[in-house]
Formats: structure tokens, C-alpha cells, sequence
């Protein structure tokens, strides 16, 4: 994956390539002399500070999807509240969907701010055991907005993962946005030199939703980040008055359920839709608490359960080979 | 001569290369030395951008439904789908992964019917494998929009409808980078009623003034659900936040669509939701809007 600077030249190889500096197209291009020295080959120092930064998490799970609109940043939230829900336990969750940041509102902390201290940025604590950080703290109204091209999204994910002061964490969630692009090579980038326990990958059951999915689970395969297991949301509406169910995002080619099987993933669960989600999000509050005997809250703490599981396996098999 | 010709779209392996009669000037070169006509949009009379801001709220959806109302309604359409991330319109429309040809003029979009009435251009048609995922930073992706706006010849058309990913950043500045030579009639805003939804609209919103691109207007998608088996409507992306958006703002609100299992059926088999169900609700919803939209464009 070269990188292709924005005032390059027509046909630059790319900064990380051997040939930065050196081929006939870099002739006359402002960053030549800086490709053609070495530096750019160079990896970023960041990625080492970030290591050390956060040698202190324990683990790291990426929600991720190819797919908008499918639940991501729900399911993150909810994740880290019923993380936290054990107060031994320090959770922490970032946000790194830098155009549309939805965290914040999820998470009932809508006009917070960072502050910054000599240990860095404070993020904004949920409780004592629940810390956040969304770009959405730092815009000083609902209505501003982030048009950065991908290097400054970058820019930002780095200081979240180098600048923020997280502590010692049990488990750090990132919520990204969808796509395959800037802000997921970054993330992956910058954790580099730190252990990702993985990725959970959300769709609904639609082909259109799949679609885009598959792109993201090649992506992971790529960028060789480990799949926890994939959560089919809005799977099936029950209606509240006569019971029926119905698809409303119809699984015509089989969905989750069909693509798990085609490619050998663990299927974690399939959440319904309840109406009760969404007044939750939008009010800020985590609907585990406010409707528990939801047939979709069972179905997260189940799915909840699966991933602590695979979170402590993975510690046990690395202390077995150590 | 033309063996030395860079690979014109600079891409790596895994895209299909357009195919291209050998007397053909690959598209760049021609830019390179100033020997395009210009105006593969000239005789694209409107331009209308799909945003939102929100991911999943039915931009692609609502895009198709559009065209295919415009269409009905006698339009000669296109829809430019720069999502190149995860490319929908092409499974909506039921077109399949033709090979993408070149013309004297550039690359020929795909048409969906032999009275060539509806053109589409997606990355969806120059992926070989549609597994495979677009790992393309920003740059990269602004070059190949650049070349989706210059270089597809369009022909005549009457509205070309530009259906784009969520978000604020490089895709959207690529589109109207390229597109300040034509003229964009505006945007039509797409939201769910949720309060997480129209959050992320405002900033849109904001996007456009700061661009100057003008808000057509505001679409509710997915605005309550009629149970089929007992007609209770369930609010399951809550309710109303389309419309207060809009009143917020000072947009023009154009209607809201609802949730509908028929349409998203339509949509993932590639089926005409507009030709198979003209007695639903969703139907008329779309109708209207597509009605509201034309006479917009007519009177600006």
C-alpha cells in the first residue's frame, strides 16, 4: 500500500516504494530529494510511541463493518457498557469516525470537552470504569463540520491512540467508520507494533449489506487482523402488536448466516430490531439497562460473552506457548 | 505508438483494465495534451448530488428509486456512483459486471436498457473480483473520481444523479472539484428519523453552504413501518427528525419514505420497484418526491 503524496507527480511510485525519488516521473516533483534520502521509508516513530503507550491495555477489539448504517457505533456503545458493567474491569472506547461521530450521542455525553493535562488528553468518563474519546468532543457545535481529506483524519486517529492519557484498560473498543480506507489503514497501521485481539464485523442480512462486508473481511485478511466473528443486526422486526415477524432487510442470499458458512467465520448472533434501540441511542442510554428483557438484549450479552471468551482464550494460549 | 502509453488509469492489478479500440487515445493523454472536447456533461442538463452525511440511511436506494421515477416520468438519466468503498448501485439495477468500453469521446457507461434511457458508472464495473475491496486512500480515490466526472461520455442526458458515500472528506470534494466547470443544480439530503441520523445531517448541511452547493431538499427514509399482517405502524427509526431537520435549517422538506420489505426486496434482487408496486404507499411517496424534484430543477 504506497503512499502517494497530494502534490506528487503523475505516476509517483509512492513514498514507501524503493523506487521513491529515484524513477523519472519523481523528476522535478517537490518531495524528491526528501523520497530519494530514505526518510519516507522510514516507518513512523509514532507507531513505536503508540506501542509503549498502550502496552497498558490488555485488549484491543476493532467493530468494523465495509457497510454503513448497519450498527456499528450502537453495538460498540453497548459493548462497553456491558463491559463495564463488571466494576473490576476498565473499559474505554474510541471513536475514530472523524465526518460522523456519533459516540458522543450514543453515549449520552453530547457537549462534553477534552481537557488536557501534563499526561496528555483526558477522555470523557461515562462512569468511573468507562472512558470515551470521539472527535465529537472537540467540535464546538452540532452543526461544524469535519471536511478533512484522508492525510489530517490521519493526523487525528495518531493523537487519539498517542496523545489521549487511557490508563490501565481491560479492554479498549475502536468504532470506526465505514469503508475500507484512510481511517481503517491507519488504525491498523498505527496499532501495528501493539496486539489486536481483533475485529467484530457487523452487516444486516441483506446482499447489499453483504457486499460491501466481504470487501471488509478481505481487507482483514490483508492487513492480517484476526475476525472475532460477525454480528448480524436487524435481523427480523417482531411487531409489537401482533407478534408477527417480519424481514425487513430480507436475507435473499442467505445472510450472515450463509456468508460465515462460505467463509469459515463464527456467526456471534442475530440481534431483531426493536424500535426501543434506536429512542435509547437517541437518548443516551444504554438499552441493556433500560429494556433487559428486550429479546435483542439477551442477544448482546450472549454475543458479549462470545467475545470475552475468545478475549481470555487468547490470553490463555499465549501464556501456554510463552 | 501506443505500447508506451502508461496504463492510463494507473491502477493496481486487481482492477480491469478498460478495453479500448487501438486507435484510441486513452482519456489522460488527451486531457495531458489538451485535445478532449471538453464536455463529456455538456449536454447533461442537471446535476444532482445524493449526500447525507449518515451511512446506511438509503442514499443508493433512494438514488435508484429516483432514476427509475424520472425515467418512467419520460427523463433520460444517469447516476455516477462515486462510492468506491462499497458500490451498491449496480446490484440495484440488475446490471451484472459488464466490461466498461472506450469511445472517441471516453468511457461508455453502462446502460441498463437497450433504449439507452438510464447510463450508470460505477467502480463495481471495473472490479475483477467483487469480493475484492478498494483499500485507496484519499488521494488515490480523488484521481479516479476525477476520471469518473471527465472522462465518462454521458451524451445527452436530463438529470445525472451522483450517489455518494457518507461523510464530509476526500470523495466529496473530489466530485465537486471536477464538477466546477458544470453546473450542480444542488443536493437532496437523505436522513433516517433518528436524532443519531440527523446529527450527522446538520454537518452535511454545514458542508453544503461551505461549498456552496444548494440543498434541494430533505428526504425521511425509512420513516415507520406498516406491519403487512395487522397495518400497526412501528416506529423503528423513531419518528419526525427529517422534518424537524429540515425546519431547523430552513430546507425545503421533500417527503418521507417508508420502510417498506417490498422495496428492499426490489432492491436486492435488482427488480423495478417502481414498475412492479405503483399502488403502494412507498410508490407514491417516491412519486412526489421525483414530481417535487423536476419541478425544481425546471424552475431554477
Amino acid at each position: 500500500m504506497s503512499n502517494v503524496p497530494d502534490n506528487a507527480n503523475e505516476h509517483c511510485p509512492g513514498t514507501e516504494s524503493d523506487q521513491a525519488g529515484k524513477t523519472s516521473s519523481c523528476q522535478g516533483c517537490p518531495n524528491q530529494k526528501i523520497c530519494a534520502s530514505g526518510a519516507t521509508k522510514a516507518p513512523d516513530p509514532a507507531i513505536a510511541e503508540i506501542g509503549v503507550k498502550l502496552s497498558t491495555v490488555k485488549h484491543k477489539i476493532l467493530v468494523l463493518s465495509g457497510k454503513g448504517g448497519v450498527g456499528k457505533s450502537t453495538f460498540s456503545a453497548h459493548l462497553a457498557h456491558a463491559l463495564a458493567s463488571d466494576s473490576t474491569k476498565e473499559v474505554a472506547l474510541l471513536d475514530v469516525d472523524i465526518c460522523g461521530p456519533s459516540i458522543p450521542r450514543i453515549m449520552g455525553l453530547e457537549g462534553e470537552q477534552v481537557h488536557q493535562s501534563g499526561s496528555g488528553w483526558s477522555p470523557v468518563y461515562v462512569d468511573d470504569n468507562l472512558a470515551v474519546m470521539s472527535i465529537g468532543f472537540l467540535l464546538s457545535s452540532p452543526d461544524d463540520a469535519v471536511i478533512w481529506r484522508g492525510p489530517k483524519k490521519n493526523g487525528m486517529i495518531k493523537q487519539f491512540l498517542r496523545d489521549v492519557d487511557w490508563g490501565e484498560l481491560d479492554y479498549l473498543i475502536v468504532d470506526t467508520p465505514p469503508g475500507t480506507s484512510d481511517e481503517h489503514l491507519s488504525i491498523v497501521q498505527y496499532l501495528s507494533s501493539t496486539h489486536v485481539d481483533g475485529a467484530v464485523i457487523i452487516t444486516t442480512p441483506q446482499e447489499v449489506s453483504l457486499q460491501d462486508v466481504r470487501k471488509e473481511i478481505r481487507f482483514c485478511q490483508k492487513v492480517k487482523l484476526p475476525i472475532i466473528g460477525v454480528v448480524e443486526n436487524m435481523s427480523g422486526f417482531v411487531c409489537p402488536s401482533c407478534k408477527n415477524t417480519s424481514q425487513i432487510f430480507p436475507p435473499t442470499t442467505g445472510g450472515a448466516e450463509r456468508m460465515c458458512a462460505d467463509l469459515d467465520l463464527p456467526l456471534l448472533g442475530k440481534v431483531p430490531l426493536d424500535p426501543r434501540i434506536a429512542r435509547s441511542c437517541d437518548e443516551g442510554k444504554s438499552f441493556l439497562s433500560e429494556v433487559p428483557d428486550s429479546p435483542a438484549a439477551k442477544v448482546y450479552l450472549n454475543i458479549v460473552q462470545s467475545i470475552k471468551d475468545y478475549c481470555s482464550n487468547r490470553v490463555t494460549e499465549e501464556q501456554r506457548s510463552a | 505508438m501506443f505500447n508506451n502509453v502508461p496504463n492510463a488509469l494507473g491502477l493496481p492489478s486487481y482492477v480491469k483494465r478498460v478495453t479500448s479500440a487501438d486507435q484510441t487515445w486513452p482519456p489522460s493523454l488527451l486531457r495531458h495534451f489538451s485535445l478532449t472536447v471538453d464536455g463529456n456533461l455538456a449536454q447533461v442538463r442537471h446535476v444532482v448530488l445524493v449526500l447525507s452525511g449518515k451511512g446506511g440511511v438509503g442514499k443508493s436506494t433512494i438514488t435508484t428509486e429516483l432514476a427509475l421515477a424520472l425515467r418512467h416520468a419520460g427523463k433520460k438519466v444517469g447516476i455516477l456512483d462515486v462510492d468506491l468503498c462499497g458500490p451498491s448501485i449496480p446490484r440495484m439495477l440488475s446490471v451484472g459486471r459488464p466490461d466498461v468500453h472506450q469511445c472517441d469521446s471516453g468511457w461508455v457507461p453502462v446502460y441498463t436498457d437497450a433504449e439507452k434511457s438510464l447510463a450508470l458508472m460505477s467502480i463495481g464495473f471495473l472490479l475483477e473480483d467483487p469480493d475484492e475491496a478498494v483499500v485507496w486512500r484519499g488521494p488515490k480515490k480523488t484521481a479516479m473520481i476525477a476520471q469518473f466526472v471527465s472522462d465518462v461520455a454521458w451524451g445527452e442526458l436530463d438529470v445525472l444523479l451522483v450517489d455518494t458515500p457518507p461523510g464530509t472528506s476526500d470523495e466529496h470534494l473530489a466530485v465537486l472539484e471536477n464538477l466546477k466547470k458544470h453546473k450542480v443544480d444542488g443536493a437532496i439530503l437523505v436522513t433516517t428519523p433518528q436524532a443519531v441520523s440527523t446529527g450527522d445531517v446538520r454537518r452535511e448541511i454545514t458542508f453544503c453552504k461551505k461549498t456552496g452547493v444548494r440543498i434541494l431538499g430533505i428526504i425521511e427514509n425509512m420513516s415507520g413501518f406498516v406491519c403487512p399482517h395487522c397495518s400497526e405502524c412501528s416506529n423503528i427509526f423513531s419518528k419526525g427528525g427529517g422534518e424537524e431537520l429540515a425546519k431547523l435549517t430552513g430546507s425545503v422538506f421533500l417527503g418521507c419514505v417508508p420502510l417498506d420489505p417490498l422495496l428492499s426486496t426490489c432492491i436486492e434482487e435488482g427488480k423495478d420497484f417502481m414498475q412492479s408496486f405503483p399502488n403502494s404507499a412507498t410508490f407514491s411517496a417516491i412519486s412526489s418526491i421525483s414530481q417535487t424534484l423536476l419541478d425544481s430543477l425546471q424552475t431554477a
